[in-house]
């Protein structure tokens, strides 16, 4: 693995989150461009936080929307 | 509703707890709309809202020890060990697969089973999107602090996975690591 590729890894949350500076993105972007493996590690990671953010998802229960608009009508009175 | 309930029961881990953790969510932030400065970030404030009042009254009173792992915070934990198994024909990667395998109930437990500031940052930062700053500022804290969170909290997450992985014997057990 290159120095680049150390880097790309050190730096792929970061990049994934949103958080680098254009400067820094710009430079990530072109080496996953380039680079097949790195690549690859990103697609995973970019899907892993997909099946964490859509698995955790819930459904409200009926009763607890029911709920909360009672009490805040409550409050109103 | 869906996402502060989401979180809610994340945080508390039992249904009944999250529905009154909600419920006094929306209440104080009814109650306190007055405070709340137009422009700024209103899901930001809700989350402030929702995270102190779990961190004051329903973090459970007998708190497990926060597990510390060895100070290892390599990134990439799961997918360095997923690695040497065969493509498919599909196209997708082998790794991305074995993704494919992971239930809800996989993930919930997963994130469930976090230490609690492990648990929140991922909370807020992964299934919720919040960015560094606004997390800081959700949980009063400096940005640094929830970088090491966050980091530590995934890497921690992905061993949970990493587990169930291999409980079902869809990974085999590795020494080291694959990619290196």
């Amino acid at each position: 693995m290159g120095d680049e590729c150390v880097e790309a890894a050190e730096l792929l949350y970061h990049y994934i989150d949103g958080e680098l500076t254009t400067e820094r993105r710009i430079l990530i972007t072109s080496h996953l461009d380039d680079c097949p493996p790195c690549l690859d590690a990103f697609d995973f990671e970019s899907e892993l936080r997909i099946v964490i953010a859509q698995g955790c998802q819930e459904r409200v229960p009926d009763a607890l929307r029911q709920r909360v608009a009672k009490a805040i009508r409550q409050l109103q009175e | 509703m869906p996402s502060l309930y989401t979180a809610a029961l994340r945080m508390t881990r039992n249904p009944a707890d999250a529905e009154d953790l909600v419920q006094d969510t929306y209440l104080k932030a009814y109650r306190g709309f007055g405070s709340f400065q137009e422009g700024t970030n209103l899901k930001a404030w809700l989350y402030r809202i929702l995270t102190n009042t779990f961190i004051n009254s329903y973090r459970a009173k007998k708190r497990r020890p926060e597990e510390t792992d060895i100070d290892d915070v390599e990134n990439l934990y799961l997918y360095r060990r997923l690695g040497g198994l065969e493509g498919a024909a599909s196209g997708r990667s082998a790794e991305d697969e074995v993704l494919d395998h992971f239930t809800e109930t996989d993930v919930k437990e997963a994130v469930e089973s976090l230490p609690e500031q492990f648990r929140l940052a991922v909370l807020l930062g992964d299934v919720e999107g919040f960015s560094y700053k606004e997390i800081a500022e959700i949980l009063d804290v400096p940005i640094g602090t929830v970088m090491s969170r966050l980091h530590r909290g995934r890497r921690a997450l992905q061993k949970r996975l990493y587990d169930f992985g291999r409980q079902r014997g869809l990974v085999a057990e590795r020494e080291g690591t694959a990619h290196g």
